[in-house]
């Protein structure tokens, strides 16, 4: 089947989709957006969290086909979405540009074989959450990451000044293997006050 | 509500702008938020065929017979291999090859590998490998000690014959390691109060989010190339080009990016099924593994069971210990025989007692196989030994920080193998430190009534309780590990270290082969770099096999080896840059030939701080290129009959003391906080050690209520093979852990550092279950601590 949707902005199409094949796989596979993770792929461990018209969902645990002219937001789009929130264009982010998604599908070889370190100035954007975890130390092995970026910035969308009840809350669907949270807890309220700054 | 932020204290230590001592940020981090950072299940190769790998239902059977005819022939696949297709090697392993690359005639182990499927499409892939015929008929099992040497047990390697065959009492036993030293005898007759128990840790999966994965791409030459995530290339090389009958120069491996590890990476999973579906079909092969088949695809911590007795004096001097550590190893040896020297090495914990008795062995089984995991071998005897002081401490009517003060190690201490601990080991202040912590507000909902927060109450959000029937409960535990490999293991790490202009500016690039597998060595190479050679541009070059092996990212040991080894090569660097200032500048200044010289800031200074020249203009249009090997001091093997000789290079140590709340009525227990103290030498980057140490206590954490893996003893059939029946702590799960750095240094070490990674992991499981202990008042020898052990039901 061919499925239409948007993604970060971008009017996206897949042919050929599966029945079976989630969302997660397609944007993974087909759309050569592989920042949301599969590390559980049954919704489990929150790794592949994206925003389905807004609201968090396990990517994995979506029929790709039940995503037919809606909006998703990846951990790829995330600089730009919270960029055009506080620009206040664009709330549920279903307008702009969209994030720069680079064509093709998955990682190629020579990406792969060389990563290259990015100073982390403001010569990148980024955007607050996703500044946040680096500075706070909240990235480790980094493969939960995208998944909690995702869930985080969605908390400080509708809670910018969340207590540690409510970030464990909205985070508890997430799992972290490496840091042990605290700095997972740190980067949040660090992203809170530098939101109210 | 809202908490206060953890404090976090570090000592500092000198400064070097970007160099070690600072919290430096990863290099890796923004390509880590941004979701661009190409783990290894990321990767992607034009007409890239997808692997799957057809594993056993059966824990133990034959194989009678295989039939892939119907598998082959559906539409989109492109090979499916068997043991009668493997062109060399069948088995392989890291000290002992006895794993087969597939099952050839038996299976040992549910999950184990029978078959291979490579296809245009990963529901291709899992759908044909459906439609492979498999007969088994079944065998007797061998799952616990007492099924393994019963006369007439199965034996699972009838034909073994590794170096630890000869001093096995039985064939089903992979190593046994005894450590004896003092008079146990004649000192029971001293000892007044004497404590026994029986303790069992379950088993723990390190389960690392990123599952395994890797890409092998065929070559021209013949050879193939992997990408791959992994704890170790060469040791995955030199295992793997066996198996493909190709010399070690066809196979090259490139690291990928690597979602944690802790162990589970260390033996090899899919690297070779890749190679070998990528070089009999022509294509590019990816295996992603899903996380079902990850619980079968890496191997687990041993399962133990320990005995343990302790004698005192009435005034609280521990006078003799004698223990049994009977681990699981299932039924290959990995890393079994250095776990029970581990076991058995650190099995009494950092106290001094004259007089041990300590036997430790691992068992081969057909239970899920066992090897590395954060911690190694030393989890498992915390767990008993801490139990033991608490218990001693109890039955003598002393604190147990006081009681285990008393008995504390410390520098000079005279290990049970005889090793004399020749750097600073600070048991007693670690304690004393943990226990002057702060402690968390008390019982919340007391003070706030009705608008107690049920959330930070055991239950949570399902409201089980507003406070009735939670009891608080403090306990306290300390933990002793060994850094880098040991007993005689030839340890050493290789580093490529480059210095030359580019843009006009001086750059370093550093080359290891070490896997970067979250921990931060990146980080720190990069720091190190900076203080040793005085640039501010470091680039860190992927790790691959072109350069030489820098050795496992396990045992604690990459800051201190590779670390060692990037220190090393900067030195060499620097050496040859002075020689190039010398012989450029050397006549303009004296100080060329009788000042002590730095690089520093670009530029080389004389320890006076007085600038010769630019390290621009002394490089010029040349580089300096070093690549050096770096070891640690040789450690040697035990003795196979005492356990005596100098077999670990260094002792790491953390303590940790637990606050937990009990809902006695319900057997749910909340970690309200867990505080950590540990002496690390020297903080090369204070921010990821503090972050090694949560994590470490976190996985602690798990163990203490909540993680294993549970194998069902008829049918030796693992039960629960994904996370959402496989618990791992959560946020929710996870309390506030602050941390608390001693820096003192081990001067054998580079900078004085201590490896980090593992010492948190051993003290934070005993800490909490002695907090439900005290809560409790119930015996609880067995971790995880369940609801039921709590309730009785
Ligand atoms: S991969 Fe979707 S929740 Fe784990
Ligand atoms: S899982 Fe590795 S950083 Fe969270």
């Amino acid at each position: 089947m061919r499925v239409t949707f948007t993604v970060n902005g971008r009017p996206q199409e897949a042919d050929d989709v599966w029945e079976g094949e989630s969302l997660l796989y397609v944007l993974r596979e087909r759309m050569g957006l592989p920042g949301s993770k599969n590390a559980c792929e049954q919704g489990e461990c929150g790794s592949c969290t994206v925003r389905l018209d807004g609201v968090p969902v396990c990517a994995c645990l979506v029929a790709a086909g039940q995503c037919q002219d809606r909006e998703i937001v990846t951990v790829e789009g995330l600089a730009d979405y919270a960029k055009e929130r506080t620009a206040g264009a664009c709330g549920a982010g279903t307008c702009g540009p969209g994030a720069g998604i680079s064509a093709g599908i998955g990682t190629g070889i020579d990406e792969a074989r060389q990563w290259q370190a990015r100073p982390t100035d403001e010569s990148v954007d980024l955007s607050p959450i996703q500044q946040a975890f680096i500075d706070a130390g909240a990235v480790q092995c980094g493969f939960c990451t995208p998944g909690l970026l995702v869930a985080a910035d969605e908390l400080l969308e509708r809670n910018a000044d969340p207590t540690d009840a409510d970030i464990r809350e909205a985070l508890s669907g997430n799992l972290c293997r490496c840091t042990g949270y605290e700095k997972i807890l740190d980067a949040v309220r660090l992203a809170a006050a530098r939101q109210e700054a | 509500m809202g908490t206060a932020n953890t404090p976090t204290k570090i000592t500092q230590g000198t400064r070097t702008k970007g160099g070690i001592g600072e919290s430096t940020l990863r290099p890796d981090g923004t390509l880590k938020v941004t979701g661009e950072f190409a783990y290894a299940s990321d990767l992607w190769h034009e007409d890239m065929l997808w692997g799957f790998t057809l594993r056993s239902p059966h824990a133990h059977a034959r194989i009678v017979s295989v039939d892939i005819s119907e598998a082959l022939a559906q539409a989109g696949v492109h090979a499916v291999m068997t043991h009668e297709d493997l062109p060399a090697a069948k088995t392989y392993g890291l000290e002992i090859q006895d794993q087969p690359v597939l099952a050839d005639g038996v299976v040992r182990f549910h999950g184990e590998p029978v078959a291979l499927v490579a296809a245009d499409h990963p529901e291709t892939a899992r759908r044909a490998a459906a439609k492979i015929k498999v007969v088994y008929e079944q065998l007797p099992l061998v799952v616990d000690e007492e099924t393994a040497t019963a006369p007439g047990a199965p034996i699972l390697h009838p034909d073994r014959d590794d170096h630890h065959a000869p001093h096995s009492p039985h064939p089903n036993i992979v190593h046994r390691q005894p450590v004896v030293h003092g008079d146990v005898a004649a000192a029971q007759a001293l000892a007044e109060v004497v404590v026994t128990g029986d303790y069992e840790v379950g088993m723990q999966d390190q389960a690392f989010l990123g599952p395994e994965s890797g890409l092998a791409v065929p070559a021209e030459d013949g050879g193939v190339d992997l990408y791959i995530s992994t704890q170790w290339l060469h040791a995955d090389l030199r295992q793997v080009a066996p198996v493909l009958g190709l010399p070690e120069s066809k196979v090259r491996m490139t690291l990928s990016g690597v979602g944690g590890a802790f162990g589970g990476r260390e033996d090899l999973s899919m690297q070779a099924h890749a190679c070998l579906l990528a070089l009999r079909t022509g294509k590019p092969v990816k295996i992603v593994y899903n996380r079902f088949e990850s619980f079968f695809g890496h191997v687990h911590r041993h399962p133990a069971k320990l005995r343990y007795e302790h004698g005192a004096t009435r005034d609280g001097k521990l006078v003799y210990m004698k223990c049994r550590i009977v681990l699981d190893g299932g039924p290959y040896a990995s890393s079994s025989p250095a776990v029970v020297g581990n076991a058995a090495s650190l099995a009494v914990g950092p106290y001094e007692i004259e007089n041990v008795d300590i036997e430790a062995l691992a068992l081969y089984s057909n239970n899920p196989p066992c090897g590395a995991m954060r911690g190694f071998g030393a989890v498992q005897a915390c767990f008993a030994y801490e139990a033991q002081m608490d218990k001693m401490a109890a039955a003598l009517g002393m604190h147990p920080v006081e009681f285990r003060q008393l008995n504390a190690m410390s520098q000079g201490s005279v290990m049970p193998t005889g090793q004399i601990v020749d750097s600073p080991a600070p048991v007693a202040e670690l304690l004393r430190r943990v226990r002057a912590m702060p402690m968390p507000p008390e019982q919340q909902w007391l003070a706030a009534g009705e608008t107690a927060d049920v959330r930070a109450l055991p239950g949570g959000l399902s409201n089980t309780t507003h406070g009735e029937g939670v009891v608080r409960g403090v306990g306290y535990a300390v933990g002793i590990k060994n850094v880098g490999f040991s007993e005689g293991f030839d340890d050493y790490s290789t580093a490529r270290v480059r210095i030359e202009v580019i843009a006009g500016e001086p750059v370093a690039t550093v080359h290891t082969a070490m896997a970067e597998v979250g921990q931060g060595g990146v980080t720190v190479h990069a720091q190190i770099a900076r203080t040793e050679l005085g640039v501010t541009q470091v680039t860190i070059n992927p790790a691959d096999t072109r350069v030489g092996s820098a050795g496992s990212t396990s045992a604690s040991r990459q800051t201190y080896v590779t670390g060692g080894a990037v220190k090393h090569s900067c030195e060499a660097v620097r050496e040859k840059v002075l020689e190039l200032g010398r012989a450029k500048f050397g006549s303009y200044h004296p100080a060329w030939a009788t000042a002590e010289l730095l690089l520093e800031g670009g530029k080389v200074v004389t320890d006076g701080g007085e600038v010769l020249a630019d390290l621009v203009d002394v490089l010029g249009g040349e580089a300096v290129d070093i690549e050096l090997e770096w070891r640690h001091r040789p450690t040697e093997p035990f003795d196979l009959r005492t356990g005596q000789g100098f077999g670990h290079v260094q002792y790491s140590f953390a303590a940790h003391r637990a606050v937990v709340e009990v809902d006695t009525e319900l057997g749910l227990v909340k970690v309200i906080e867990l505080a950590c103290a540990q002496d690390v030498g020297k903080a090369l980057n204070p921010l990821s050690v503090v972050g090694q140490i949560q994590g470490g206590t976190t996985q602690g954490l798990g163990l203490a209520v909540m993680e294993e893996i549970i194998v069902d003893p008829a049918t030796a059939k693992v039960r629960n093979p994904s996370f959402t029946d496989y618990l791992i702590p959560t946020i929710l799960d996870t309390p506030p852990i602050p941390v608390d750095v001693l820096e003192l240094a081990d001067d054998h070490a580079p900078y004085g550092l201590r490896g980090v990674g593992e010492a948190p992991t051993l003290s934070s499981t005993p800490a909490v279950v002695a907090a439900i202990r005290a809560a409790t008042g119930l015996a609880l020898g067995r971790v995880p601590v369940r609801p039921e052990h709590l309730t009785g039901t």
